[in-house]
């Protein structure tokens, strides 16, 4: 990592984007003291990481990277474990609504070994949460759940911002997701930070971008380049792709159609996944 | 500091192959309790043939303080290797299983984390223990019934009455659990160096091997090494059952021969057990957590 400073804002959803190999993992374990940093401080609930390690720790739940979990235990089993080392109680309530908020409450008592991926990624984020931390950390949640699981996640991401009042750190591929739930995003390139903002800032929700697509991209091209359009243009060797205020594309289709071009579809694309594919690319 | 032992100790519970070492070492005290069951007089003239013709013993001698004796034998050499296998696999096993960083993420120092590891592998290697001197000692005596327990070493013989005898069988108990802590804390060791199981159990046994080798070899040069050596003084419990003769050649009950050497072993194990665990402690403190 190299200079990277980042705030978080409490009863808030960060999203932490970067490529693979980007550090977004190794930030976050430097976050958990899992690795110590070479310099610099890391500062949670206003206490310093490597001076108040065990206060700040109990006010955080995390996954990291992927769900590994104890095959030979069953998924209240590992609820019950993680709850015997928090210095608060817990009690089988707590436990039982954990594994319903995960949607493991049937499964409960199945060892581990015999679930699918997305399964034990639920329970790995059922042990971040059983202590009721203010503080979650999610790495990749996402990953191995299928849409419904993703669907899932996210509102659970949104109901503990909304509802109970967690900040959430969450860290993803699926940039759709994260520009979905998080309040604030930060993306990071080979360890440096490339930009930090509120999402809908950044994102800029006047403008959006289309991908026309056509049978005739030639004379598509030719309508655009006559019309007020041109401006938004976007240089692209995959297919015509326009940055446009929102308002304007009802317009840019009415202008298509007259034109008699052979229209297949105005397709709006992910904004986020635009957006940080600008940033990483010009990096 | 309690919970962090429980949980360790559900871990270790909870698994298949905590339970193969108990199996193992009862399967071994059964087959060798029925062969000596069924042609133990012939075992017992083997054993006397070279002194029938001068010494006469009454009484029976195949009691079950003798077989507990030589279960011992047989068995302390290797339950090392049984104990390796959880004991070598306590840190490493989790850090190949990718469940290290949710134990170092919850709000426990990592020292601490260690240290309940190792009180829990430690527990398991007593409950090892007691497992084997409940098979070896009691179920001995059950089947065999007790009498004078008689020992014959390299150059002479050894009679302890039999009411003389249980309370050196506990003293070499408690002598046994501080060799075996020590090949505990020596698997401890080396399994807070690795990423996965196979190396640490491995290089346990490898290590038991080489350091007994060393400490059996009457080599000049091992000689400077050997007092050093942990595998020197594990196999001094034996040391409970030299006993102390008056002018007349008489056996004094209740006396131990060397009590200084039990002493010295129990010293050099305990300081071997404190090094391998302050090592681990350290080595642990300082590791990225990476998997």
């Amino acid at each position: 990592m190299d200079d990277l400073s980042f705030e978080v804002q409490a009863g808030q959803v960060f999203g932490f984007l970067g490529q693979n190999g980007s550090g977004k993992s190794t930030t976050i374990r430097m976050l958990l003291s899992l690795i110590h940093p070479t310099s610099g401080q890391i500062e949670i609930f206003g206490k310093r990481i490597e001076k108040d390690r065990e206060a700040i720790l109990e006010q955080v739940g995390a996954i990291i990277e992927r769900p590994d979990l104890y095959p030979y235990l069953s998924a209240r089993e590992h609820l019950e474990l993680f709850a015997k080392v928090r210095k608060q109680k817990i009690g089988e309530a707590d436990i039982n609504a954990t594994l319903g908020k995960v949607g493991l409450a049937h499964r409960a008592k199945d060892k581990v070994q015999t679930f699918s991926l997305g399964m034990k990624q639920r329970l790995g984020i059922g042990i971040a949460l059983v202590h009721n931390p203010s503080l979650i950390i999610l790495d990749e949640p996402t990953n191995g759940l299928d849409p419904q699981g993703i669907a899932d996640i996210r509102q659970l991401i949104q109901y503990l911002a909304k509802e109970e009042g967690k900040t959430v750190l969450v860290s993803s591929h699926l940039l759709s997701e994260i520009e979905q739930v998080a309040h604030q995003i930060l993306i990071i390139h080979q360890g440096k930070k490339m930009v930090e903002g509120v999402t809908k800032e950044l994102l800029d929700p006047e403008k959006r971008i289309v991908q026309i697509k056509t049978t005739d991209d030639a004379n598509a091209l030719k309508v655009i380049a006559a019309g007020s359009f041109s401006n938004y243009l976007l240089s692209r060797s995959e297919g015509i792709y326009l940055k446009i205020p929102t308002r304007e594309i009802p317009l840019l289709n009415e202008s298509l159609v007259k034109a008699e071009v052979a229209l297949l579809g105005i397709e709006t694309k992910n904004s986020l996944e635009d957006y940080f594919l600008q940033i990483t690319s010009n990096a | 500091m309690w919970s962090l032992i429980k949980v360790e100790l559900y871990k270790i519970f909870s698994r298949p192959r905590t339970y193969i070492a108990f199996g193992a070492i009862a399967a071994l005290i059964v087959v060798i309790q029925l062969g000596l069951k069924i042609d133990g007089d012939s075992y017992a003239s083997f054993l006397m043939k070279d002194i029938n013709d001068t010494l006469t013993v009454d009484g029976k001698v195949l009691n079950g303080y003798l077989i507990c004796y030589i279960l011992l034998q047989l068995l302390l050499v290797h339950v090392p290797l049984l104990v390796a296998l959880i004991a070598a696999d306590m840190i490493s096993g989790e850090a190949n299983l990718g469940t290290l960083r949710l134990l170092f993420t919850t709000p426990y120092s990592r020292t601490r984390w260690v240290l309940a590891k190792f009180i829990a592998a430690s527990i398991y290697t007593i409950l090892l223990l007691i497992w084997l001197a409940f098979l070896a000692l009691f179920v001995s005596m059950w089947i065999f019934g007790t009498d004078d327990l008689f020992l014959m070493k390299s150059n002479y013989v050894v009679l302890i009455e039999q009411n003389d005898v249980l309370w050196r069988y506990v003293g070499a108990f408690v002598f046994a659990s501080f060799a075996l802590l020590t090949v505990t804390s020596l698997g401890f060791l080396l399994s807070s160096l690795s990423s996965n199981s196979i190396g640490p159990i491995v290089g346990t046994m490898s290590a038991i091997v080489f350091f007994t080798i060393l400490s059996t070899l009457n080599i000049p040069l091992f000689t400077l090494v050997k007092p050093y050596l942990f595998t020197t003084h594990m196999n001094n419990w034996k040391e409970f059952f030299d006993i102390q003769v008056n002018a007349n050649n008489e056996a004094i009950t209740g006396s131990i021969l060397n009590i200084p050497k039990i002493k010295t072993s129990i010293v050099v194990l305990t300081l071997h057990i404190i090094l391998f665990v302050s090592a681990s402690i350290i080595i642990i403190k300082k590791k990225d957590i990476l998997s």
